[in-house]
């Protein structure tokens, strides 16, 4: 089968680049004399349990946050900037994590907005300290709650009209909407939603040592970075990553069982008027939650904005470094997205061939699993070790460098894959519910099914995860430092690369353009894939 | 996606141009080689006087460029290390991948004596805490007093696990407090704001206002002075003097281009090179200059003492040391 | 066209708890309706004929030709659904179309073959109407215009007019009678209203949990009275 095919395939890249990258640091630290020391200690059981305690709070207050702002969303078709607000929402995680750190300490830091304002009330007291686990967890929720909330709002739009007619005829007020028709939906979503915010918060590193307030808070990740930057001992790399690798397996896989099957139920008309819209009281909780998650996300965003207005944009538009790293990023972004959303393709089709043909075999349950999360694991994959492990590779390969492009490529591609999948899989399966036993009876397969059936349909999706993934691309810096040098700079390289010499003005102007960039491709994404009739 | 091919194209023509004769490779850290670091300015002055070609390559900082070396072993493409500092001279040396320099050392104009007969050094500075003058009235005066002082006033540190100038600091501590630096970090830590994986968060969270103090080099003052005209920060001098950073190179025993190499470490150390580094590198030149200093790098503090353990006793030690701070700071 | 005769010999299926296992043969040209109690694998039936299920053993054949292991586009079937047999967001002559090249490569001739069928279902004018500007009744037909151009030998139906009226019901169950006429197709209705059966089919079978209990001349089958579940089955 083609599409089984396919996703083996993508399972298989997936394979190669982690298992790459681990072989061959594990053979550098066999043929090289290790740094010595003990391999696991107290320090490293703290540093786990730091690091799982961090990320299950940051995932938990992440997701139980976002499920009433999009609920209040979803339930508001219609609202000023609702279009602009779900597109911010996608920008926290495009930017890098020492710009959005910056913006959120001009907003809730000691000597932040919120601060100041509270001190110019005579309220002197009101802040409380943000260095430690407080400050991890509120940029944690910073980038991740729109991420939820957004995903949750693709779950909650996919509800049937019939069911709207339905709860209105009984007379269902809002908790029996969100018991019976909201929760179920959200719920299919939640285990992956969770496990994904989980995964990205477990690999945190600048967000968690930066606002942290000192080395009680540190993670993996940066006992990784530490074995491969002053140590050098890639052994020990290779076997924190794999503890990383194998913690988070286990608990995803813990978090899969309790996934419930999502239960397709597509509809031929899904503009249906929702009957929880109507009442002052409704109304004016539910602006409540827009504005607070609204003010939330926006603050930072605004204070990156304040402190680009003094930037030298003239200077900065003339230099013709800045353009090329555009160019490169806007190269890597798209060439990356375009690999992700294959890949991501393929493995839904391949997960979903795989389920209809109704296997019990553990292997073939293994294979589901596997196109359904194993895309996600290389989200705790350290780039840094990435990076060096295809460095190790390569080295013998090419003259120079010149596969670092598509590296740096492949890498971003696969870190995007996770959010692609959570944006495509739920579309998708609606599509395939709807599609399935038509395509086959008529023969469709492979691209003509893919053309004609799945691609009108999933136009909207198909933009919006191209977006996300080429955003997060735009804004990746781990692949690109590794093999970065002057030939392939791209815009974060070019911000931290100005942080790291006094211009903080050019960089925060930097960050401005990239946010900017960003915005302007989700928007023509959106816009190139919006239905052609489209109701909204 | 045109783009991209551009891009590719621009890297094999990279890796042609690496290949060609007379070519002199220099691994070195990425914000030497920017448009606005000595880099550009230096391959001018160098390839006007040698008849080569200068080729940067630019690489994170430098403890990645030491990684890249152990990973490529003698392999190496490059000709000429430039970047490492003390702290890394053990480690670099262990490799043995490196070849003695040949060069008069003498009179370079360094706060110590220079004996390795390995690493030429090539800019230096002490590491300094700088401060908010608008907010800091009276800057402590020395690092006991900086560990004693008020914890309502605030530093911002750099990790020693993961950055140079944050293991720079550790050293001092132990060089002043040693068997005792224990407690002056657990003395020191209610006046810490935050521990930084790098040099740029920390600087960025002190500009923006966060902290009164943050860990950077004696030099920093002099780049807000020149570059923008501002008198805001400035360095705290301590009494029990300062921890010296010195910036090095080195060239590789596997070179094709030794009396090309070598002639580049000579060069290194005069006025073609040395002028680049105050106002591109915010360094002190380790060199002579055509020029005198700028006014601004006059009016910088001057330690009274140099602290400086020997790169042996570093490499001996860190892991140690790094876990003495852990187990004070984590507490 | 050929005739297709539909022979399952021991085809063995498991849905969740239900053991299934289909002993069937029918004609070719014959028009069999299926009856039985909701959940007693009429649908499944259909499913194992037309290839969307891989039965656990047995064989299918079809006009003598074993297709037991062929993928649902290689059998010489037409199933029309309940639900969801249009592509919401393709017009009429393009779904229709695809049943001619799932490609959508058209020949002239084929526009000139959709044209002929969608006049032959009485759609003519409704071409680039989209599904959703279509009344339940009108989409079907198009899916049995698309089965027109299809022109398969085989055509199933699941429970295709259930949600139509009793007189939109006759007329549907006309039109795929003359269909069945003129093509000398061999035709399996689903039905779980007895009344289609007697109206359009020749024959019927009765469906039970999982056994087909009996296959009979329509009359003799509402006839028949020694079958506790089948007298069960027209009472309730």
């Amino acid at each position: 089968m083609p599409s089984l095919f396919a996703g083996s395939v993508a399972l298989a890249g997936l394979a190669v680049v982690m298992a790459g990258a681990l072989g061959a640091l594990t053979v550098t630290a066999l043929t090289s004399p290790g740094a010595g020391g003990e391999l696991w200690d107290d320090y490293l059981w703290r540093v786990l349990r730091f690091t799982l305690w961090q990320a299950g709070l940051s995932a938990v207050l992440s997701v139980g946050l976002a499920i009433p702002v999009a609920r209040a969303i979803a339930r508001r078709q219609v609202f000023p900037g609702r279009g602009l607000l779900l597109r911010l929402f996608a920008l926290p995680l495009a930017l890098p994590a020492l710009v959005v750190v910056l913006g959120v300490v001009d907003v809730w830091g000691r000597h932040g907005w919120i601060s100041v304002g509270l001190g110019a009330l005579g309220v002197s007291d009101g802040m409380p300290n943000i260095y430690g686990l407080t400050g991890i967890l509120l940029a944690h929720v910073f980038f991740n709650l729109p991420l939820a909330a957004r995903l949750m709002i693709m779950h909650l739009e996919r509800i049937p009209g019939e069911s709207w007619r339905l709860s209105s005829q009984l007379g269902m007020k809002s908790g029996a909407i969100f018991r019976f028709i909201e929760w179920p939906v959200l719920r299919a979503g939640l285990p992956g939603i969770a496990g994904l915010i989980f995964m990205l918060c477990i690999a945190s590193f600048t967000v968690v040592l930066t606002l942290g307030g000192g080395p009680a808070a540190t993670t993996i990740e940066v006992a990784i970075y530490q074995a491969l930057r002053f140590d050098f001992d890639p052994g020990r790399a290779v076997i924190l990553a794999l503890v990383q690798l194998g913690v988070t397996a286990l608990l995803i896989a813990i978090g899969m069982r309790l996934t419930m099957p999502t239960v397709a139920t597509p509809s031929l008309n899904r503009a249906v008027a929702r009957p929880d819209c109507a009442g002052l009281g409704g109304r004016i909780g539910d602006g409540a939650v827009i504005a607070s998650a609204a003010i939330f996300i926006i603050l930072p965003l605004v204070a990156l904005t304040v402190s680009a207005l003094t930037a030298p944009f003239r200077k900065l538009l003339d230099e013709a470094i800045v353009w090329q790293a555009v160019l490169t990023s806007l190269s890597i972004g798209a060439a990356a997205a375009v690999l992700c959303i294959a890949l991501a393709w393929s493995l839904l089709i391949a997960a979903h061939a795989a389920k209809r043909s109704n296997g019990k075999a553990w292997w073939h349950t293994g294979f589901v699993m596997a196109c359904e999360s194993g895309g996600s694991l290389i989200l705790v994959m350290p780039p840094i070790l990435l990076g060096a492990g295809w460095f190790v590779l390569l080295r013998g390969v090419g003259e120079g460098f010149a596969l670092a492009p598509a590296v740096v490529v492949t890498i971003n591609g696969l870190m995007a894959l996770p959010y692609t999948l959570r944006i495509l899989g739920p579309a998708h399966a609606n599509a395939a519910g709807a599609h399935d036993r038509l395509c086959e009876s008529l023969g469709m397969s492979g691209w003509n099914r893919w053309r004609l059936a799945d691609w009108p349909v999933l136009r909207p999706a198909f933009g919006v995860a191209f977006a996300f993934a080429m955003a997060l691309s735009l804004g990746d810096l781990g692949a690109v430092a590794l093999f970065g040098s002057e030939d392939l700079t791209t815009l974060p390289l070019l911000i931290l690369q100005r942080m790291g010499s006094y211009r903080t003005t050019d960089a925060a102007g930097l960050a401005l353009m990239l946010a900017v960039f960003c915005l302007l491709l989700i928007l023509a994404a959106e816009r190139a894939t919006a239905k052609p009739e489209g109701r909204r | 996606m045109r783009n991209l091919i551009a891009v590719i194209a621009m890297f094999l023509a990279f890796a042609g141009t690496a290949k060609a004769a007379e070519t002199l490779n220099v691994y070195t850290y990425e914000s030497f080689v920017t448009d606005w670091g000595p880099g550009p300015a230096i391959k001018k002055s160098f390839e006007a006087e040698c008849g080569c070609t200068l080729n940067w390559v630019g690489i994170q900082d430098g403890v990645a460029i030491l990684n890249r070396l152990k990973l490529e072993g003698a392999s190496a493409k490059a000709d000429i290390v430039l970047g490492l500092d003390t702290n890394l001279i053990a480690e670099a040396k262990a490799t043995n991948l490196f070849a003695g320099h040949g060069t008069d050392t003498s009179k370079l104009t360094l706060p110590i004596d220079w004996k390795d007969d390995i690493f030429v050094p090539y800019d230096f500075a002490h590491f300094a805490v700088i401060y908010n003058t608008e907010k800091v009235a009276n800057p402590p005066a020395s690092l006991k007093e900086l560990v004693e002082g008020d914890p309502g006033q605030k530093i911002v540190l750099q990790d020693p696990r993961t950055s140079t100038p944050g293991l720079g600091f550790l050293l001092w501590m132990k060089s002043v407090y040693g068997d005792k630096a224990g407690e002056a970090w657990a003395r020191l830590r209610p006046r810490v704001l935050t521990v930084t994986p790098g040099w740029s968060e920390a600087y960025g969270l002190f500009t923006k206002g966060e902290a009164e103090m943050v860990l950077s080099y004696t030099t920093s003052p002099a780049y807000h002075r020149i570059a923008e005209k501002s008198e805001k920060y400035a360095a705290a001098s301590f009494a029990e003097g300062h921890y010296l950073q010195v910036e090095v190179a080195a060239m590789l025993k596997a070179t094709p281009n030794e009396a090309l190499a070598r002639r580049f470490l000579a060069f290194m150390t005069g006025p073609g090179f040395q002028d680049h580094i105050p106002t591109n590198n915010w360094m002190f030149p380790a060199g002579a200059l055509s020029k005198p200093l700028p006014d601004e790098f006059g009016r910088l503090v001057k330690p009274s003492k140099t602290l400086l353990y020997s790169p042996e006793i570093v490499a001996e030690n860190r892991r140690a040391w790094v876990g003495e701070w852990l187990e004070s700071m984590s507490k | 066209m050929t005739d297709a005769a539909i022979e399952l010999s021991d085809v063995r299926f498991r849905y969740e708890d239900m053991d299934m296992r289909f002993d069937l043969t029918v004609g070719p040209g014959d028009f069999l309706a299926i009856i039985g109690p909701s959940g007693s694998g009429k649908t499944t039936l259909l499913n194992l004929i037309a290839g969307f299920e891989p039965p656990l053993s047995g064989s299918i054949r079809l006009g003598g030709l074993d297709v037991t292991a062929l993928p649902p586009s290689m059998r010489p079937v037409t199933m029309v659904f309940q639900e969801h047999n249009l592509f919401a967001h393709l017009d009429v002559k393009t779904n229709v179309g695809l049943g001619i090249s799932p490609a959508l490569k058209l020949t002239a001739a084929d526009r000139e073959r959709i044209a002929t069928a969608l006049n032959r279902v009485g759609l003519t004018g409704f071409e680039r109407r989209l599904p959703g500007q279509l009344s339940g009744g009108e989409r079907q037909r198009v899916a049995i215009a698309r089965a027109l151009v299809r022109d398969k030998p085989v055509l199933l139906l699941d429970e295709p007019f259930a949600a139509l009226g009793p007189a939109l019901r006759r007329e549907m169950l006309d039109l795929v009678r003359e269909i069945h006429r003129e093509k000398a197709m061999t035709v399996l209705v689903v039905s779980h209203q007895p009344d289609d059966a007697r109206y359009a089919a020749s024959r019927t079978a009765f469906v039970h949990q999982g056994r087909i209990l009996t296959v009979k001349q329509t009359e003799a089958l509402f006839a028949t009275t020694d079958i506790p579940e089948l007298t069960k089955y027209l009472v309730v």
